[in-house]
């Protein structure tokens, strides 16, 4: 039985660590957020292409690390954990996720040794409007080798250089790449609950698109780069949750009221212990989520919706409890506590709400029992 | 990262699936720890042939009669051993905190007379702690020790304990009791070994809310004891107590009750509101989800802790969400499964209710899950005080005479 990190990987963990606080302090952060017209931290994006970590589970052959999806793991935690304001997630657990899944040989040349160097930021364009990812819910539509239609909310998509597309063609639905400064592509900031995470409508007509991967296989793909994302994610998202309880405790032990602590109080106490419950059954399916995923195990897909649900109730559950645990002064701007509540909130919504994984996850279990 | 053994322990595996193939029994005995009637006799036969083995207590020194095994050999031996049909194991109260308890601090004479018997299961154990008037709080014991008034330096101990684990067979028990109540509460307790046979002990059992008896109520009438008995220094038994609590730590549950599969099997064959199955009601499919991934979630954490295990390191903290975690959902599962059988969920003959009754007997056994061995509060007293180190609670008792102490029922 092995079921941790290798010395190695969390060596890389603590270097990431140590990277983020210097790079990515909360000041940063702000930085991103305090300013309207700036989508993302442009120097933390070149400093982390510098480390090597955009690249870390992309081949060498291919310009990247070739380390693996394990390595990944550990520096998505602790991006999540510095609420970093880059489009770390759009451009590696989608882009180059979906690139190295359903590629030619001729794209993962072309494209990835770009995302690797830091030379091009990506997007993942399924959403058209409210409500789950359903057949009925794409209209997008390809012919020709020309999109039209329009994606929204599309993470990262007024900042990013190419878009993964879900759109149908001939009545089915296939994933397609789309140069967003090419013709035919308009793009629209949205505002954005977490302004450290942008947004954009992304409205296309006639605008070449180059199929990626199998014709009609679309939903199925976007299924399977979902579950890479999924674990991905799930790792941010403890990154995150592991800090909401760290700044809880921290602001418990120093905060008096009725003269005393108020982590002395039971009440306080037994939701700072609901909350490190709900971490570590989120830090246990991650890490089966991490094993599958660099083993492309058969289990991916049921260890990936695991590691989703538990990391976003946990995140979720961590921040939300945090402010509540601060008491006022949590609910202040100046205050950190509010990064973390709308990063939880962007997290658990950017590959499909929790709901949505659930309803997955049980029909697969269906599946299995019925096989 | 990977689930394997490492060569040495799948070597040592395959030498206790060699040894089981020979020597497991090949049927179950019908279990009766009630009465602990015919399933006794094979439990104590199956427990001599394991020590003769060495693998009765795998981790225990040499010293003590054990092989001086690691912590991973237990874990494996534990995880072959439960694919085969054997006896339930009474002796793991014993084994795994009293007597580690007496032995740690007892004379090499008393060493000797208990190791072994205990061991090869001849002789049960007992650990008389909770009392009506302190479960949680354990260092509330009032069950008396005075020394006899003779000179002899013996000891007469009086008062009630409860909810003792298998008094009813039991040879032998480690008590609390109190020495000193003009002390503060932890500092008037002394620990003793008794023997069960004593004319002066009762023992009767309580009638649980889910109509069985697990469980004890033990009454203490001048039962008088040799100073030679005392665990420990007199009035130092706080302490000695821990080692038995510190002990109880190590042990990994599983699962039990009920569970997702149960509840999906059940889903499928019960109709929903609209007459289709239950199964494709979405609010039970979420349901089923959560506790999926909370089963999955308990799970790896035991992954992680024998991960920890296997390298020779000691587990961290994450182990000790698990009874927290098992025993609500056990309750919360059987619940929504009544819901979904709607008006025939009241039934609980295995008869006539699905699987048996399954969820029936999950709802009333789960509020001793979330009491025993440490209530959810307790639990969480401790995650937030050990693991996370906020504070104690303020505690009124701690400087206080135990004689002076408010005393409510």
């Amino acid at each position: 039985m092995n079921f941790d990190f290798s010395d190695e990987q969390k060596f890389l963990k603590s270097e990431a660590r140590k990277f983020l606080e210097a790079n990515s302090p909360a000041s940063r952060v702000r930085k991103v957020l305090d300013d309207e017209a700036k989508a993302y931290d442009a120097d933390l994006w070149t400093a982390v292409a510098g480390q090597g970590w955009l690249g870390a589970a992309i081949p060498e052959a291919n310009g990247g690390l070739g380390l693996g999806h394990l390595e990944l793991c550990v520096i998505a935690e602790e991006l999540g954990r510095a609420v970093a304001p880059i489009p770390f997630a759009s451009t590696v657990y989608f882009l180059a996720e979906a690139v190295m899944l359903a590629g030619s040989e001729a794209q993962k040349a072309e494209i990835l040794p770009k995302i690797a160097a830091g030379e091009i930021i990506g997007c993942m364009a399924t959403s058209e409007g409210p409500g789950p990812l359903t057949p009925g819910a794409v209209q997008t539509s390809v012919s020709g080798g020309k999109l039209a239609g329009a994606k929204i909310p599309v993470a990262d998509g007024d900042i990013a250089d190419l878009a993964v597309v879900l759109a149908k063609e001939g009545g089915k639905a296939g994933l397609f790449l789309v140069r967003l400064d090419g013709p035919g592509v308009a793009r629209e900031a949205v505002s954005t609950l977490d302004p450290a995470r942008d947004a954009a409508k992304l409205t296309f007509k006639d605008a070449p698109a180059e199929r990626l991967g199998p014709a009609g296989e679309g939903f199925s793909l976007v299924e399977q780069i979902f579950d890479r994302a999924a674990v991905l994610l799930a790792f941010e998202q403890l990154g995150g949750a592991d800090k909401c309880l760290e700044a809880a405790k921290t602001y418990a032990l120093e905060r008096y009221a009725f003269g005393r602590p108020i982590g002395s109080y039971q009440a306080i106490k037994h939701k700072l212990a609901d909350v490190y419950v709900k971490n570590e059954l989120a830090r246990s399916n991650s890490y089966y989520g991490a094993w599958a995923l660099n083993t492309n195990a058969a289990e991916l897909s049921l260890a990936a919706a695991a590691a989703r649900i538990a990391a976003s109730e946990a995140y979720w559950f961590a921040a939300k409890e945090n402010i509540q645990t601060h008491g006022g002064i949590g609910y202040t701007w100046e205050m950190d506590c509010h990064l973390y509540y709308k990063r939880a909130q962007q997290l658990r919504l950017v590959a499909g709400a929790p709901r949505a994984w659930k309803e997955r996850l049980v029909s697969q279990l269906e599946r299995r029992n019925a096989a | 990262m990977d689930f394997n053994d490492t060569p040495e322990e799948a070597a040592y595996r395959a030498s206790v699936r060699e040894w089981l193939a020979k020597n497991a029994p090949k049927s179950a005995v019908a279990d009766d720890w009630e009465g602990g009637g015919d399933s006794m006799a094979a439990s104590k036969a199956w427990q001599a042939k394991k020590a003769a083995a060495g693998y009765a207590q795998i981790t225990w020194p040499k010293e003590w009669g054990g092989p001086g095994g690691t912590p991973i050999q237990q874990v494996i031996f534990n995880q072959e051993e439960a694919r085969r049909p054997v006896p339930p194991n009474p002796f793991q109260i014993g084994l795994g905190m009293c007597v580690p308890t007496v032995m740690a601090f007892a004379d090499e004479d008393t060493k000797k007379r208990f190791v072994g018997p205990a061991l090869r299961g001849e002789e049960i154990w007992c650990q008389l702690f909770s009392e009506p008037s302190g479960g949680s709080d354990v260092a509330a014991a009032r069950t008396r020790a005075e020394r006899a008034s003779d000179g002899s330096g013996d000891w007469i101990i009086s008062g009630q304990k409860v909810w003792t684990t298998g008094a009813q067979f039991s040879d032998y028990g480690i008590v609390v009791t109190r020495t000193d109540p003009d002390a503060p509460k932890h500092k008037g307790l002394t620990m003793f070994w008794v023997d069960m046979h004593d004319p002066g002990i009762e023992v009767r059992p309580i009638h649980q809310m889910s109509g069985g008896s697990g469980f004890n109520e033990v009454f203490f009438t001048n039962v008088r004891v040799k100073d030679s008995q005392r665990v420990g220094a007199v009035n130092d038994g706080w302490r000695v107590s821990l080692v038995t609590l510190m002990n109880e730590r190590l042990a990994v549950g599983g699962p039990s009750g009920a569970g997702w599969r149960e509840f999906m099997e059940a889903a499928r064959d019960v109709g929903g509101l609209d007459g289709a199955p239950a199964i494709k009601d979405q609010a039970l499919r979420e349901k089923i989800a959560d506790w999926y991934v909370a089963t999955e979630g308990l799970k790896h954490t035991r992954n992680r802790t024998l991960t920890a295990l296997s390298r020779g390191e000691t587990p961290g903290p994450e182990n000790s969400i698990g009874k927290i975690v098992s025993a609500m959902q056990m309750q919360d599962l059987a619940a929504t499964a009544l819901e979904m059988l709607d008006q025939y969920g009241i039934v609980s003959d295995p008869q006539l209710a699905p699987l048996h009754a399954a969820f029936q007997a999950s709802l009333l056994s789960a509020p001793a899950m979330r009491i025993a061995g440490g209530t959810d509060e307790i639990l969480k007293n401790i995650i937030a005080e050990r693991v996370l180190g906020l504070p104690q609670d303020i505690r009124v008792d701690k400087e206080v005479a135990f004689k002076d102490l408010p005393r409510g029922r």
